[in-house]
């Protein structure tokens, strides 16, 4: 048989049939290049990237190579994981995406990605842009905030004539998806089940279907294995019967966090044993005392009290902690971010359905802090050291992450309390 | 407007540009109909229709106006003009007159920067206007004057050939290189491996290798295109080939065509150069009536026809899978990589793509002889290099140069007036310092590109003798010129026109350029530059094509080129609490309250 041929996987020697798709070759043999617009192997679309891979020195995308005699593969050099998931945290940033609100969260293989990359935040600005929800078509609905134009559906979803359904439209960053209405109507109850599962993260949904699962049953409930928080300082110094101070806050937030903080149940005891709660609601101290080792802060920044808060706190810890959706990319108050701000203030205090009959005034006063133009997260106000993502994140992922950094262990967190959704 | 019956897939764009050229919009209803007619969904030809830059959904105007926004016409003065045409049309850029006379838009450069500030009307150029020249033609135009009759003609600014050694611009006697239809296929190509010819439009892949690919693949049809979608800012020698040259081009066409066992032939132009397809058209017909094409050329059996495919305003279609799939009739994004166009171009079969440039190379090489071509120029890179030279200098124009000149000689030939910074091969190529201006323009010893100048002294030792390469853009700026303006213009540019089809180019080159604008605008960390580069390399080691490849090009290169020109900007301060502007911030919400008090009261 001469169409067995032999490469190299970073470093393994492996015979694979010549031709073969290397994603496929690599997972075979125990290598997984984590994909996210490959589904089919005859037909790579390669536009998420995230599966790049080194051959033969030059960098290129696995789903689209087909291997042959000699190459030699690197899948996980560090600067090739960095660079995936730096694809990862570019497309948190580019969209709108709220994993509490997302019918598919559990379900969603960008979130998966999130969750085996170890992705705490993202590195890059949150653009917050407005992007529509296309709720004409017959039998689907489009959400253009969460789709990450992989192209599944425009290269798989057409009618029995052959025609697409669904295709790019504009260029660009300003791409998007759209739905042919007509087009639509043709498909079958199970050709549009199709096309909602075949969407990677929860762009395309069927009216009246729903994915949802109850927790534990979901796709990727019980798939990954334990992280480690990378420790980035030295040890604190602690003198003879001293305590760690920590100060804890809650910003534009609903205090879930804090809730779910209590939640560590019996381990408060121990907790107690080695800190100190200065500034936070827990303690009712408004002002520092002592400087703190630790600030945990929940919550964006909505309004200007919020940012001298924040500022405050960096001012006073000496490490600061983003714990929550909120703190981290703003979370459901920043859903305010894609609409004007005069019209966010006539909604909540003229035109809502909460306000009363002939509500007529908005509350000013130089006492009321000031609202900012978008809600911010924490990050893009203060320097911040340390993310703990979930809304709320898991009780124990929150103390575990505090632990570690008090105690200076890296401490393991499993992935069941690493989830977020 | 012709009737088309059972129209094919790839007259999708003639179809469309009839209309946007009758209609000045493509509407609802047009793509409702154009999606009948060629049996598509609706919402894809939408798709193709909003890809391309002048494609209007909305009415752009009788006399649509395109203002060129590339560096090279703002330092020409083209702000000023732009503020002319709006005051004179009484809209902001972007927007289209009441009585939907006048459009006026922005879009990436015409090629025509020898003669900036310029603009397009209707397709038609204009160049080197003055506020008088714009209220002129817009009084003109207003009184009932056509476009066709008070356009500039562009004239071919040849500055410079080298003597007896000239290629391009020498004397040549019409069919004399078709006597090579005479040998046989196989050796054609012999030929040109020999020549060292290699592509000119700037990736320097042999052409020779890439005809005999597309030779040995098996196919009942081949295709053979010609790139003259000359998008990259800066250049416009291939505008100039075929407004002087055109016989090179269709001739060298006939000859590679023959050569990989093509039947058909395409010249990609772009939607900027509109004003050359008649008389490209008019030569092709001319060789057509000579019987050089059609059936049975030369008497042999060798059916061969060119014809013209016009772009629509899409950087990223200069790719070359890019631009196939425009030649299709789609949205202009480039293939995955899985094949090259040799293996499965055009409409899925064996296609050679070869710039304007490399096709008028075959006909002069064949006709001056192999051996004579190769006596000129350097070892890698024989022959004679086309360059677009703008920018900062006394003559700005089209100069051949014999491979080997030193940028030095290259500047002192255009008269550059004090030159500080050069954008070599336009915004996807390498910027030089004056550092490498002994540097020899060749393909020797070529080094991979961001070699960093921590010591001047060291680095101009390891650098000489290093040739620099390019595919014909060489814009000068002298040292008073802002380098950072022209890395926003250039990073702006690669926003404008990336595809959109991969996200590291997508999302990557966006969020640069919004970290590049808070460098430029707001409190810089050094842990901001830092990023600014990093974040470059992740673009350039995942993006699909050269666009997302090359678009921090510049950028890096500035960086490692010109240390000092970024870390000014790095103020003392970097403390951790500095990020926001909290003024900034609360002013839209006192705007807001103050407005509503003052309605109150």
């Amino acid at each position: 048989m001469n169409n067995i041929v032999s490469i190299s996987i970073d470093g393994k020697e492996i015979k694979a049939l010549k031709g073969e798709n290397l994603v496929n070759v690599a997972r075979d043999n125990g290598f997984h290049i984590p994909t996210l617009c490959y589904f089919k192997k005859l037909f790579p679309l390669a536009t998420c990237r995230i599966c790049t891979v080194n051959i033969n020195g030059k960098n290129t995308t696995a789903c689209t190579t087909k291997v042959d005699d000699g190459m030699e593969v690197k899948v996980n050099t560090d600067e090739l994981l960095e660079n995936r998931k730096a694809i990862i945290e570019m497309l948190f940033a580019e969209g709108n995406h709220f994993c509490p609100s997302c019918e598919k969260s559990g379900n969603c293989e960008m979130q998966n990605l999130g969750y085996i990359m170890g992705i705490t935040h993202t590195r890059y600005p949150h653009l917050y842009r407005e992007k529509p929800v296309d709720f004409t078509p017959h039998r689907m609905l489009m959400n253009s905030n969460r789709c990450i134009l992989c192209k599944r559906c425009v290269e798989e979803i057409k009618t029995k004539d052959g025609k697409r359904v669904f295709s790019f439209v504009k260029r660009g960053n300003r791409t998007t998806v759209q739905i042919d209405y007509n087009e639509e109507r043709k498909l079958t109850d199970n050709e549009a089940i199709h096309a909602m599962q075949i969407c990677p993260v929860g762009a395309i949904l069927v009216k009246g279907v729903s994915e949802g699962k109850p927790f534990g049953e979901r796709k990727y409930d019980f798939l990954n294995k334990a992280i480690r928080p990378k420790l980035k300082r030295k040890k604190f110094e602690l003198k003879e019967g001293e305590k760690f101070v920590v100060g804890t806050t809650s910003l534009a937030g609903c205090f879930g966090c804090h809730m779910s903080l209590l939640d560590i149940d019996e381990e408060l005891l121990d907790m107690i044993e080695i800190v100190e709660f200065n500034k936070s609601p827990l303690t009712d101290i408004k002002r520092f005392s002592k400087r703190c080792h630790v600030g945990l802060i929940e919550g964006g920044c909505a309004n200007e009290e919020n940012v001298h808060v924040l500022r405050y706190f960096r001012e006073n810890c000496d490490v600061l902690i983003a714990f929550g959706e909120c703190a981290i990319m703003g979370g459901i108050p920043a859903m305010r971010n894609f609409v004007p701000l005069k019209e966010t203030l006539e909604e909540a205090y003229l035109n809502g359905v909460t306000t009363v009959l002939g509500a007529d005034v908005i509350p000013a006063s130089e006492d009321i802090p000031k609202l900012l133009d978008k809600v911010y997260p924490i990050n893009e106000v203060v320097d911040v050291d340390y993310y703990i993502p979930g809304c709320p994140p898991n009780a124990q992922h929150i103390w575990k992450v505090v632990k570690s950094i008090l105690l200076n262990e890296e401490i393991p967190i499993s992935h069941e309390e690493f989830k977020y959704d | 407007m012709k009737i088309y019956h059972n129209p094919q897939r790839k007259q999708l764009m003639s179809v469309i540009w009839e209309i946007q050229r009758k209609k000045r919009c493509v509407s609802h209803d047009d793509i409702t109909k154009i999606a009948k007619l060629f049996d598509l969904s609706r919402m894809e030809v939408e798709g193709v229709v909003t890809f391309y830059h002048f494609f209007h959904r909305q009415h752009a105007g009788n006399f649509t106006i395109y203002l060129n926004d590339s560096i090279v016409g703002k330092h020409a003065g083209m702000e000023e003009i732009k503020k002319v045409f709006e005051k004179e049309l009484g809209i902001k850029t972007g927007h289209v007159t009441e009585d939907k006379m006048f459009g006026l838009f922005e879009t990436s450069c015409i090629g025509l920067s020898d003669m900036e500030p310029a603009c397009l009307i209707n397709f038609k150029p204009f160049v080197n206007l003055t506020p008088e020249k714009v209220r002129y033609i817009i009084r003109a135009l207003r009184d009932g004057s056509k476009v066709s009759e008070i356009y500039d003609v562009p004239k071919s600014k040849i500055r410079y050939t080298p003597g007896e050694r000239t290629v391009f611009f020498n004397g040549y006697e019409r069919y004399s290189a078709l006597k090579y239809l005479e040998k046989q296929p196989g050796d054609l190509i012999d030929l040109i491996k020999l020549s060292k010819l290699s592509g000119r439009g700037g990736a320097y892949f042999p052409t020779g290798l890439k005809w005999e690919f597309a030779r040995k693949n098996k196919a009942d049809k081949k295709y053979l295109v010609c790139n003259a979608d000359e998008g990259e800012p800066g250049t416009f020698k291939d505008r100039v080939l075929i407004q002087e040259k055109p016989e090179l081009l269709i001739e060298g066409m006939i000859l590679a065509g023959y050569a990989i066992g093509a039947s058909e032939g395409y010249i990609y132009l772009r939607g900027e150069y509109m004003y050359l397809k008649d008389n490209l058209e008019k030569v092709i017909g001319n060789y057509r009536d000579k019987g050089y094409l059609g059936e049975n050329i030369a008497g042999k059996n060798f059916n061969f026809d060119i014809q013209v495919h016009m772009g629509a305003g899409a950087y990223v279609c200069g790719e070359e899978t890019a631009l196939i799939h425009s030649m299709e009739g789609k949205r202009g994004e480039p293939g995955t990589k899985e094949y090259f166009p040799v293996e499965k171009g055009f409409l899925g079969k064996p296609t050679v793509v070869n710039n304007v440039e490399t096709l008028c190379a075959v006909t002069k090489i064949l006709d001056m002889g192999v051996e004579n071509w190769l006596k000129l120029g350097t070892e890698k890179t024989p022959g004679t290099k086309i360059f677009s030279v703008s920018g900062d200098c006394k003559n700005p124009g089209i100069y051949e140069i014999e491979w080997g000149m030193k940028v030095n000689e290259l500047l002192e030939l255009a008269g550059a007036d004090n030159p500080g910074y050069i954008l070599h091969n336009g915004y996807a190529g390498e910027c030089l310092n004056p550092l490498d201006f002994e540097r020899p323009i060749s393909g020797e010893g070529v080094v991979p590109a961001n070699v960093s100048v921590k010591n001047p002294g060291d680095y101009k030792q390891k650098m000489s003798g290093i040739g620099v390469k390019s595919g014909g853009a060489f814009m000068i700026f002298n040292s008073g010129r802002s380098i950072l303006e022209i890395i926003k213009n250039v990073q702006q540019f690669f926003v404008n026109e990336s595809c959109g089809v991969c996200v590291p180019c997508r999302v990557g080159n966006f969020l640069l350029n919004i970290k590049l604008n808070k460098i430029l605008n707001e409190n810089t960390t050094k842990k901001d530059l830092e990023e600014l580069i990093h974040w470059s390399k992740i673009i350039k080691s995942n993006s699909r094509c050269g666009l997302g490849i090359t678009s921090s090009n510049a950028l890096m290169d500035t960086y490692n080129k010109f240390p000092g020109v970024f870390e000014k900007l790095v103020s003392g301060n970097n403390h951790q609490n500095g990020k926001l502007d909290l003024k900034k911030a609360t002013r839209e919400y006192e705007k807001i309250i103050t407005e509503i008090y003052s309605d109150y009261e």
